[in-house]
């Protein structure tokens, strides 16, 4: 159903874009016919003729422009001349904000419906569906606002479009309306702070409460342009880390003095169980990222120096998302929505939601951090660990 | 002409000053004029430069976001090496998008609009003869225009102008390796942007003297328009916000130049330690915002003060609720101090200082919805005239509705989470104060035209550029919403790198088309304006028949602006259609005397004597009129 939205909507906008771009395609495609074994005199001349067409098609409508703008002219001066009255230009203002009023309405309902299915499926978290609510709560608001008072815009505007005859009406002022329209706004917005107060509270309130059994500890640390997951080990808990010990095997700079690192695991992709409760570490390295994750209705900043982390339970798994979207490779993702450099776009991790079970099997199957290699690199480094620092910490003041 | 004029009604010691004027040359007159007048065409014109400039840039990446796929030649003759193949290069699409930004916020919308129309109206509408210092008012132009000329020079540096988005968030603006905008282009930027708010302050500070003390007799601040309420209030807020901006960009000038860590902590870049320890890049956020939502408020109220008194004027009525229109912009001034947090929701800020931004915000949009449900009882029962202006400043009301619904959602912590930073953002602030403050100052070039060039602009090519204009707006940003509610991020260079995001080719390019749309309208503005100040039709005096002071100084421009004596004003500006005066408008200038048959008994509030002289006048002349 949505693709062949897509289509028409496809099929829409095409035919919009091809009033323009019609010609311009069959030179574009002489183009491509003619470039490959001509040189670049060529390649420039096809250029500089889709210049060329654009400009004259330019000129071509400017030319039209001023002699409708010239009919114009002439019809209203021999009006005028017959003694009859010109243009009303008040009037078709008038019309012309009705005519904008019933197509725009159309414009946003169609908007509403075409390009509103194609937005995020409902919340894959338990905080996710409230702020689902709340959402659809304010959009009910809102949009009834919206025509209201568009209506009365353009409605008032055609009603009282200026004419000889009347004489505006002198109403400087009304304390009551103006105290309703004061009190109404207030009042609604009030409840909706309170309750986005009380929603937001509880999302950013991530301690665990006693009794809870504990979430599970996940490290995502973006850097350009990509994101690490570290996995806790057996133990539940994420060894600390120290950025100056960061080189190219130990790219966290883990801090393998502390006995919780032992066994933290290193992973590609970001696997949940499904209906426990997770909480994100967020850190960063070189500049500020965003961990987002739509579906789950979940985005936090990873800044550096700041860490900082974000509670949530996912509800859905994947494979129940993909049945329920009808599409057989979806897949949740994270990516970054904060701009962090030239390869910003394309900064993505796939996220997957699975059964406890499943889960369980993956993360056995998942390599420890602390590999073979990075052994070796810290035995030697151990020898003139201390010397080390001190050097490198002289080379970075310079 | 006029100057002599002046030497046969001023008083003696105004000579002197006349004198200075009569040799005027090229470059005073022109260049380094201290003319309020003079100096409000040079910032018009800057600023519709700059406007221009800006709308290029963004058609490029509009370019780009629409045809990700496909290689422009053009773009490569055009833009060298920042097109290679003909395709943009990612790090030149975010410095076309940070300058774009940059360049509309700041020298566009703000020194284009309130630099335009501060200086043009402050001292017309209130009855002085120039600023309180003509001489600062020049030095805010120079700098103004140094701070534009450096800006687009950071177009010609090796590695390409900054690029880290127009909030230029450290670390990413503070360090060079992190991207190649953060080099010479980010210096640039920083030098650009403190001779800026130098200009800013000179410009802010010398609005708010003029208007506390240069008012002419009878002008009391409750007799001011509103568009000098707005000028006013917002000069007042740029004066307190922008020094903020200084101290965080020069405090990102140490941390990029002196080695020093304001904003920088245990950064790893490229796999190589650097020794910065113990800064905040969070620290830097809290200082922009701290301007940088004021900011859009500066931006914003000159466009509402402006469609306030075109919309009454043309409306031929007063405007509704004088006193709480200037009770909600001073509630907006006061309040816009204290919302900046929510650019900063999911930034990782304690979440209990992102609940109370959440209420200050929501509580912001009380006095902005008097605004709007004022101007809609404004044209209520009006005789509404559609001059171009009238139109503009209707689109502005529209855009400042559909653009303001949305802050509910955004100022919303909660639902913020999942919006934040996506292109439900874009749309909501390129409708509320992009398109809406756009419209404001194409409103005020159209409405105020004869009082700065002595010619009319011709109204079809305005109703042509109206339309298009309103209806590519739209078309642009309406679309947006839904991508941002798909969770779409703004900035990104392609939206091919991910299988969701495809769905949305094919509105980019409709979105395109209707930005070039919209930019090629434009080209009807500009022939319009540059032919009309050379070839319009002569104006008469008042050709709006309009109640407020500028329109009694004659057309011909001369320092002084006035002739003789400074008219007295005698009553508010908003007498629009008073019942029993014979025309639809009462001039400040007219005294209640001469207008017994219309005066009301409000008018004479705070005034005993007048309102028995209204009494006894009455009983001399019984109700007539009124009672058919």
């Amino acid at each position: 159903m949505a693709f062949k939205k897509l289509i028409n909507f496809k099929t829409l906008s095409a035919i919009l874009a091809s009033i323009f771009l019609f010609a311009s395609t069959v030179i574009a495609q002489d183009a491509g016919a003619t470039t490959t074994p001509a040189t670049d005199d060529a390649a420039n001349a096809t250029m500089w003729t889709g210049v060329g067409y654009y400009v004259l098609l330019f000129l071509l409508v400017a030319v039209i422009v001023g002699i409708v703008g010239k009919i114009f002219r002439v019809y209203d001066l021999t009006s005028q001349i017959q003694g009859k009255k010109g243009m009303n230009w008040n009037n078709i203002m008038g019309v012309c904000f009705i005519v904008f009023l019933i197509a725009g309405s159309y414009g946003a309902y169609w908007s509403f419906v075409e390009q509103g299915s194609h937005i995020l499926p409902a919340a894959a978290s338990i905080h996710g569906v409230k702020l689902d609510n709340m959402f659809m709560v304010t959009f009910g608001i809102t949009v009834i606002v919206f025509f209201l008072t568009q209506i009365a815009l353009f409605g008032f505007s055609y009603l009282y479009r200026g004419s000889d005859k009347r004489k505006a009406y002198f109403y400087p002022h009304n304390n009551t309306i103006e105290k309703i329209w004061t009190v109404i706004p207030a009042i609604v917005l009030t409840i909706l702070v309170i309750t986005g107060f009380f929603t937001w509270s509880e999302i950013t309130n991530t301690t665990d409460a006693k009794g809870e059994p504990a979430s599970i500890n996940i490290d995502v640390t973006g850097h350009q342009f990509a994101w690490e997951i570290r996995y806790p080990g057996k133990d539940g808990k994420l060894g600390v880390k120290n950025y100056r010990l960061v080189t190219g095997l130990n790219k966290l700079g883990v801090n393998f003095q502390d006995k919780n690192s032992f066994d933290d695991l290193i992973a590609d992709t970001l696997v949940l169980p499904v209906n426990k409760s997770v909480r994100l570490n967020i850190l960063a390295q070189d500049v500020i990222h965003s961990v987002y994750m739509p579906h789950f209705r979940v985005q936090l900043n990873a800044v550096p120096g700041l860490p900082t982390f974000f509670k949530f339970t996912p509800t859905i798994t994947t494979a129940e998302m993909r049945t329920k979207l009808d599409n057989a490779t979806f897949e949740y993702l994270l990516y970054c929505n904060k701009i962090c450099g030239g390869g910003h776009y394309n900064m993505k991790k796939v996220v997957r939601v699975v059964s406890e079970a499943e889960y369980q099997d993956w993360l056995s199957k998942q390599k420890p951090y602390l590999n073979d290699q990075l052994r070796k690199e810290l035995k030697m480094a151990d020898n003139g660990q201390t010397k080390g620092i001190v050097q490198n910490r002289l080379a970075l003041n310079n | 002409m006029s100057t002599l004029a002046v030497h046969d009604h001023d008083v003696a010691h105004h000579n002197d000053h006349d004198e200075h004027h009569h040799q005027d040359t090229f470059l005073t007159k022109y260049i380094f004029s201290q003319d309020h007048k003079m100096i409000a065409k040079q910032f018009l014109i800057t600023g519709i430069t700059m406007a221009v400039i800006a709308m290029i840039l963004s058609v490029l990446f509009r370019i780009q976001l629409a045809y990700p796929d496909k290689a422009f030649p053009l773009l490569e003759t055009l833009l060298g090496r920042f097109a290679p193949q003909g395709r943009l290069d990612p790090n030149f699409y975010l410095s076309l998008v940070t300058i774009h930004g940059t360049i509309m916020v700041f020298f566009v919308l703000t020194a284009g609009l309130s630099g335009t129309f501060s200086n043009l109206l402050i001292p017309l509408q209130l009855g002085a003869r120039d600023m309180a210092s003509p001489f600062l008012n020049m030095l805010s132009y120079w700098f103004f225009f140094t701070a534009s000329v450096i800006m687009l020079g950071s177009f010609f540096v090796t590695k390409g102008p900054a690029s880290a988005g127009w909030t230029i968030y450290p670390p990413l603006s503070a360090l060079p390796k992190a991207m190649p905008g953060s080099g010479e282009g980010m210096t640039l930027w920083l030098i650009s942007m403190v001779l800026f708010v130098a200009s800013s302050l000179m410009g802010g500070i010398n609005y708010v003297s003029t208007v506390l003390n240069m008012r002419t007799k009878g002008m009391d601040l409750w007799k001011m328009p509103l568009t000098i309420w707005a000028f006013f209030l917002t000069a007042i807020l740029g004066v307190l916000a922008f020094p903020v901006l200084v101290a965080g960009v020069v405090l990102l000038i140490f941390d990029r130049s002196f080695g020093t860590s304001f904003y920088l902590s245990e950064i790893v870049v490229n796999g190589q330690i650097m020794p910065y320890e113990g800064g905040s890049p969070i620290l830097f956020q809290h200082l922009f915002w701290f301007l940088g939502h004021p900011e859009v408020y500066i931006v914003i109220m000159p466009a509402l003060g402006i469609s306030s008194e075109i919309i009454s004027t043309n409306s031929r009525k007063p405007i509704f609720g004088y006193h709480a229109m200037v009770y909600s912009l001073i509630g907006i001034t006061v309040l816009s101090f204290i919302v900046w947090g929510h650019h900063m929701f999911v930034t990782g800020m304690n979440p209990f200082l992102g609940g109370v931004f959440m209420i200050t915000t929501l509580i912001i949009a009380v006095p902005s919805a008097v605004k709007t449900f004022n101007y809609l009882a404004t044209l209520w029962r009006g005789n509404i005239r559609f001059t171009p202006a009238m139109l503009f400043a209707i689109g502005l009301v529209s855009f400042f509705i559909s653009g303001g619904l949305t802050g509910i959602f955004l100022g919303n912590a909660a639902l913020d989470i999942n919006l934040h930073d996506t292109y439900f953002v874009v749309a909501h602030f390129h409708l509320v104060m992009g398109s809406a403050a756009i419209f404001g100052m194409l409103a005020g070039v159209y409405h105020w035209f004869p009082k700065m060039f002595g010619r009319l602009m011709d109204e079809k090519l305005g109703y042509l550029h109206f339309w298009l204009t309103f209806i590519g707006a739209y078309l642009v940003f309406f679309p947006m919403h839904f991508m941002g509610l798909d969770g779409v991020p703004r900035r990104y260079y392609a939206f091919t790198e991910f299988e969701s995001m495809k769905q949305w080719l094919s509105v980019n390019v409709f979105i395109t088309w209707a930005a070039i749309m919209s930019a090629v309208a434009q080209l009807a503005f500009l022939f319009n304006f540059f032919y009309s100040i050379f070839f319009g039709k002569k104006t008469t005096q008042n050709p709006w028949n309009s109640n407020t002071l500028e329109w009694t100084a004659p057309i011909e421009h001369f320092h002084g602006n006035w002739p003789g004596e400074i008219p007295t004003v005698y009553r508010w500006p908003y007498d629009y259609s008073k019942p029993g005066h014979h025309e639809d408008f009462i001039p400040q200038t007219v005294p209640f005397s001469q207008t017994m048959s219309s005066n009301l008994p409000h008018d004479f509030e705070d005034n005993e004597t007048g309102l028995e002289a209204l009494a006894q006048w009455h009983k001399a002349n019984p109700v007539k009129e009124e009672v058919k």
